[in-house]
């Protein structure tokens, strides 16, 4: 890859083309119909870049009135990332050393696995209602499995010499399970951790959209039921912002946990 | 007489296949083994005859299927508490720096200045201002030297070593061999004055241990190798049911430098001697993995 820096500019280019194509082809009595009958049917199915912007800008700076549904989405993001990878972290580490109980479970979590649990959202704003605990279910759900998985595999791909080598230092299993299992099963975890965390992310949002007071996703449901196309879009774009923000400082945090894994090309050229 | 600090008597291992368990193979078979307590033996052999296996039985990791492990004249029951283990592969820990590894024995042992010890034995390894590194950000050799300074921190009565030095090019392989010959010899010198730096279990003391000298059981396919360092070198035939075949004595006056000493007509006429018995062993190993190729 060439070095961002000299990427940059060509990314940004390309979403002033993005935006202004958007403009052209969407905004009415701009250019002449091809597609639909009516100049306005493109707006109303694409909405206006114009407008989605002042959307944005009205949000965050006349009314700042975004940064409530912002806070409790992070809020569900975090608790359904936080929950679902100590119960993953837990069950993995469990399973993966106790081969009786991974035996009779196996089956139960194949299936739980294969369930597309997605569905399991009305189910848990029946139980925890329309507040807060249904969308962290809901995102723990997704989150689990793949903690659980990654911390499984880290446990059984420990190098057998590695632990071998514990043991002849004098690792008791309570040692084996802090100095060398636990260590490596984390560095599966983060190798899982952007995957997790978007997780949690669709959980969470996923769940206000299916049902809420509050929350980005409740923004985009409410402009939905007035076909106020040019809010969803705004609310959409917040969205993908706001996942690469997170997206970013997972990397962040990575990079600063992971320091003992090898990188690849650590020279400079000069 | 004293007890040897190991003796193997009567061992064989035989592995069961996990899939299909009425395939079996047997690796080692009527091993009849001692090293003296401060004895350099090295066990030299084709490839794949079974000697790592025999060193997992001298440290307590694998069970043999038949016969007995004495350490210091005591049954061996689980890990070989008195011995420090030399892997062939990678057996650092890579989620800790060389000094948190050259720490990690002393720190299970609930060693009190583990880390004033991990910093001298980096240092007595020549890795003094390394400790703070990762093991992908140290070269090979450099591994090899936290390996060995994690083996010898916990003092161990007994150092069992499997090819610790065959991913090393040759250059760097003298140097870490007699890096090796000068810590063991010098455990004795040490020993006398600073008898307070011992293994904190303070067993060894108690039963038949001696601080000086440790017992070295040393596997090689490498025979140059074996005879440079060794006191005694043990043949082993090629598997499986792999035997020893024999023995012989090293009698070239210590110190030694590996690089020079193989010039002397002494090492020489035993390299000749031995290779005449391991040479046939090594061509009927080789005719064996052809076979199930």
């Amino acid at each position: 890859m060439k070095s961002p820096k000299r990427l940059w500019p060509w990314q940004a280019a390309l979403l002033v083309v993005i935006f202004v194509f958007w403009h052209l082809m969407a905004t009415p009595g701009l250019l002449p119909n091809f597609m639909f009958e009516n100049d306005r049917q493109a707006s109303f199915f694409f909405g206006e870049p114009i407008k989605i912007l002042g959307r944005i800008w009205t949000w965050f700076v006349v009314d700042a009135d975004i940064y409530r549904h912002l806070l409790v989405t992070l809020t569900e993001t975090l608790l359904a990332f936080g929950v679902g990878s100590a119960l993953g972290l837990g069950a993995g580490l469990w399973l993966a050393l106790s081969p009786l109980a991974s035996g009779i479970l196996e089956p139960y979590i194949k299936a739980a696995n294969s369930m597309p649990r997605i569905i399991l959202a009305p189910i848990f704003s029946v139980w925890f209602g329309l507040g807060l605990a249904s969308k962290v279910a809901l995102g723990v759900t997704l989150v689990f499995f793949i903690v659980f998985f990654n911390v499984y595999q880290g446990v059984k791909e420990v190098s057998p010499v590695v632990l071998a080598n514990a043991r002849m230092l004098g690792a008791g299993p309570k040692q084996l399970l802090r100095h060398v299992y636990l260590p490596s099963a984390t560095s599966w975890v983060f190798s899982s951790l952007h995957t997790s965390v978007g997780l949690a992310f669709v959980g969470a949002v996923v769940g206000e959209y299916l049902g809420s007071s509050q929350g980005v996703g409740y923004l985009i449901l409410q402009a939905e039921g007035t076909f106020d196309i040019n809010t969803v879009m705004a609310g959409i774009l917040v969205l993908t912002v706001f996942a690469l923000v997170l997206d970013a400082l997972v990397g962040w945090v990575e990079k600063r946990l992971m320091k003992w894994q090898p990188r690849a090309g650590e020279t400079e050229k000069l | 007489m004293r007890a040897p600090a190991l003796a193997l008597t009567g061992v064989a291992c035989t592995f069961v296949s996990k899939d299909d368990p009425g395939q079996r193979y047997t690796a080692v078979q009527g091993i009849d083994l001692t090293v003296g307590a401060g004895e350099f033996v090295s066990v030299v052999g084709p490839t794949g005859c079974g000697k790592s296996t025999l060193l997992n039985v001298a440290a307590g990791l694998l069970q043999p299927s038949t016969g007995s492990v004495e350490v210091f004249g005591q049954p061996l029951a689980g890990i070989n508490r008195r011995a420090g283990y030399m892997f062939q592969t990678e057996s650092l820990m890579p989620w800790r720096t060389a000094l948190a590894n050259v720490m990690a024995g002393l720190e299970f042992r609930g060693v009190a200045d583990a880390r004033a010890q991990a910093e001298d034995w980096l240092r007595r390894v020549g890795l003094g201002g390394f400790g703070d590194r990762y093991p992908h950000q140290l070269s090979g050799g450099m591994r090899k030297r936290t390996s060995l300074a994690q083996t010898l921190a916990l003092d161990p009565d007994i150092i069992l070593m499997d090819e610790p030095f065959s991913a090393l090019d040759i250059q760097t392989r003298q140097l870490m061999e007699n890096e090796v010959l000068e810590l063991w010899a010098g455990a004795e010198r040490r020993a006398a004055p600073s008898s307070a730096r011992t293994s904190s279990g303070g067993a060894s003391e108690a039963s038949g241990g001696h601080k000086g000298r440790k017992a070295v059981l040393f596997i090689t396919h490498d025979l140059d190798e074996a005879i440079a360092m060794s006191d005694r070198v043990v043949i082993m035939s090629a598997g499986p049911a792999a035997r020893l075949i024999g023995e012989f004595t090293i009698d070239i006056p210590r110190p030694r430098d590996v690089a020079e000493v193989k010039m002397t007509p002494r090492f020489m006429d035993l390299h000749a001697a031995i290779w005449a018995q391991l040479r046939e062993e090594v061509l009927k190993g080789y005719a064996q993995q052809l076979k199930v190729a």
